[in-house]
């Protein structure tokens, strides 16, 4: 802590839990883990910021958002303040303080993590978030006056929707394509409705639709239209299309029937609400036993959503529980949900039967041997140790390339060697003029909040270029 | 949200639809397809682009009625409009000049072969329709796909019309003299695209079929409608919908269009009026 930031005598070190649903109730529902701070709880929170005169907190936000100033209005019990901070550099308040990774940025360097009491700050950014929500009209931020330029978005996720708010406010003219028929991207079709509910992506995105955000869904840029096309008629383009072509563990039995890559199993439940099937068509199979295979966010999303479908849900992992790359947060509410977790095992196999359904996965156990380049320890095979455990399903979660659609139909963009457009990481800028691009496309499956600091960085240098 | 200019049944069981979308119309070429949703909470489903008009903005499709979706898109009318009609998805077919080429439908295939014998025709190939179906009563388009056509060919089962006869009678077909094309391209059901492509395959004609898989966005993003294609695995949205028929694993297709056939009956129950 600097020498000139004397703490205040008292320092309130017990960080505000937030409610949660019970998880023996949750495990069986689709509804929202988290409950979300009172008032109370909030303000509470809030009082307990050092309100430091050099925030770090601050330094390590991707949209540098005014972390200490909208927390000092939530003390006071100003959150319509607090929410017109918040909303000048972060235009999806709730859906940030939901998925963003806060324990690895802001909430890392905040004054108080080493004593033990850290700022609850994105519990906080959602508690503003949801609150302007709750009131009968958002209140719209000053805009600039139109610059009468036009620029063309292709893709409506975090990336894009990011840009799209930065730019309108900038005044210029904006137009968002959508492949999807709804808006939000990874926001819609990934994230599991009990931790980031569809009517909260629905809000923020009405809001950008209020700040007179033109959107089109149904448009895939490439086929309906070529980019090309879209330049005539634009002055600058942004594409954030994502992470959109799922991988999967090269080993026999793929294509049984039963597997699923984590993107079509998320997509079927969340897109298209599988879980209320049969009164929304898009069918889904009740398995029993779920293997999930990979480590991360969207490993544990998956899981959680089988168990929410009845099913018993094993994470198969070949490292141990220190290397899950998962937020902790996500681990822990998988544990306390009855999510199984098979450390130290690689599959080998998946096995099918009758009709070429999964039942069973052979698997390898493993043990750790020194770090890699992650600095991970890298799981060594143990020479004869396959097993076979019993699944009728098996969900690839291993992670996405980026979506080919644009890169193969756009001549003049420099791709790289998996897929991604080339940008300046910078500016956002492509090799093709007044093209920008942004977020998972570019730079490979990362984090939401990463996705919206490339789409605000893109923003201002394609506002930079309209302008001069 | 897409306009219905006009929806009705053609022959027992297969409707054909028109819509307004004139963003598709203009990029559409033979061989794509796009994604429909008949209403808010219904599933995504492909269906072919069996015809457009640029001047009016204007694509057709032909389905069969076979799941929830499809007889509840059978059910609208002009007045009624669509959610979703999002395209053109998939490649378009491999369209030169290749000599002697026989375009082969049936079911809906009859309507999405249209397109493809059009383009092929006007490269300048001899093209020659192959239709094959149950009974004439099961047949249409028969005027449209004349004229795009060299000679229109119907196979019927119960000889109603045409030969008598079947896909597997098609090797003493391209017996007869001139007749052994040079190309083959079979759009239909699986099982008349694998029947087709046996009978092609001793004679070694390059024949190359339109899958019809499982699919949900049809941009590569979920990768539903994978399949093996000499010995790899592939998208059909984004590389196909058209794959070498010789190279295709039949058997796993077939299951793995079968997979949700439970669901899928499920919901049609549930979707009629009352089980007699």
């Amino acid at each position: 802590m600097p020498e000139n930031e004397k703490p205040k005598p008292k320092i309130d070190l017990n960080r505000r839990e937030m409610p949660k649903q019970e998880h023996h109730i949750r495990s069986h529902n689709f509804f929202e883990v988290a409950l979300g701070y009172t008032a109370q709880l909030a303000m509470e929170e809030a009082q307990r910021c050092l309100q430091c005169k050099k925030p770090f907190c601050v330094a390590d936000c991707p949209v540098n958002i005014k972390i200490p100033e909208f927390i000092h209005a939530v003390a006071e019990g100003d959150f319509a303040s607090g929410s017109r901070i918040l909303k000048e550099r972060n235009s999806l308040p709730s859906v940030c303080g939901r998925v963003c990774p806060q324990e690895e940025q802001c909430e890392s360097h905040c004054a108080l993590t080493k004593k033990g009491g850290t700022i609850a700050i994105g519990r906080l950014e959602r508690f503003l978030g949801d609150w302007e929500g709750a009131q009968a009209e958002a209140a719209l931020p000053e805009m600039s006056t139109p610059t009468g330029k036009k620029v063309a978005i292709i893709g409506g996720g975090p990336a894009g929707l990011t840009a799209a708010a930065d730019l309108i406010k900038a005044g210029h003219q904006v137009v968002i394509y959508e492949a999807l028929h709804k808006m939000g991207g990874v926001l819609y079709y990934g994230i599991p409705e009990f931790r980031l509910p569809k009517s909260i992506v629905d809000r923020e995105v009405d809001y950008l639709r209020r700040l007179g955000v033109e959107m089109h869904t149904d448009f895939v840029v490439g086929k309906t239209r070529s980019l090309e096309s879209i330049l005539e008629e634009f002055d600058a383009v942004f594409i954030g299309t994502g992470a959109g072509l799922p991988w999967f563990m090269e080993m026999p039995g793929n294509n049984l029937n039963g597997v699923y890559s984590a993107n079509e199993y998320l997509t079927r439940i969340n897109l298209m609400k599988g879980y209320s099937y049969p009164r929304n068509d898009t069918p889904i199979k009740r398995h029993q036993k779920v293997a999930v295979l990979g480590g991360g966010n969207v490993a544990m999303d998956c899981a959680r959503t089988a168990l929410r479908l009845g099913a018993e849900a094993t994470i198969v992992y070949r490292r141990s529980r220190a290397e899950l790359p998962a937020r902790l947060e996500e681990v822990e509410n998988a544990e306390e949900e009855g999510v199984q977790f098979r450390y130290l095992t690689l599959p080998l196999k998946t096995i099918g039967g009758d009709h070429f359904n999964v039942t069973a996965l052979e698997c390898l156990k493993m043990e750790l041997g020194e770090p890699d380049a992650s600095g991970r320890r890298s799981p060594v095979p143990i020479p004869g140790s396959e097993f076979i455990l019993p699944f009728d399903s098996i969900i690839h979660a291993i992670g996405n390339g980026p979506n080919p659609l644009i890169p193969q139909t756009t001549p003049g963009l420099t791709i790289g060697k998996k897929g991604n457009i080339v940008i300046d990481l910078e500016t956002g800028k492509t090799s093709k003029e007044r093209v920008w691009a942004g977020g998972d496309i570019a730079t490979g499956a990362a984090t939401v909040i990463s996705a919206m600091g490339a789409g605000r960085k893109a923003a201002s240098s394609i506002h930079e270029f309209l302008v001069s | 949200m897409v306009k219905i200019l006009e929806n009705k049944m053609i022959v027992p069981n297969i409707c054909m639809i028109t819509v307004s979308a004139p963003e598709i119309a203009r990029s559409v070429q033979a061989g794509q397809f796009v994604i429909v949703r008949a209403d808010e909470d219904g599933e995504r489903i492909p269906l072919s682009v069996s015809d457009w008009d640029v001047d009016q903005g204007t694509i057709t499709l032909v389905y069969i009625l076979v799941g929830k979706t499809t007889q509840r898109l059978a059910t609208l009318t002009p007045k009624d409009i669509l959610p979703t009609v999002v395209g053109p998805l998939g490649n378009p077919m491999e369209i030169d000049l290749f000599g002697k080429v026989a375009c082969i439908g049936g079911c809906y295939g009859l309507a999405s072969i249209y397109p493809i014998a059009r383009a092929l025709k006007e490269k300048g190939n001899r093209v020659t329709i192959i239709v094959e179906g149950r009974s004439s009563n099961l047949m249409f388009w028969q005027k449209k796909l004349k004229s795009v056509s060299d000679q229109l060919i119907v196979i019927t089962r119960d000889g109603s019309q045409g030969i008598q006869g079947h896909i597997g009678n098609l090797q003493t077909l391209f017996a007869r003299p001139g007749m052994l094309p040079d190309r083959v391209i079979v759009n239909g059901c699986n099982y008349l695209m694998m029947r087709a492509a046996e009978e092609t395959r001793p004679l070694n004609i390059r024949t190359i079929v339109s899958l019809n898989t499982l699919m949900i966005d049809g941009t590569g993003m979920c990768g539903v409608c994978r399949l093996t294609v000499s010995s790899s695995t592939k998208f059909a949205c984004v590389d196909g919908p058209h794959f070498d028929a010789h190279e295709v694993d039949w058997n796993e297709l077939a299951q793995r269009r079968k997979a949700y056939l439970s669901e899928e009956t499920q919901l049609l129950r549930s979707s009629l009026p009352q089980e007699c």
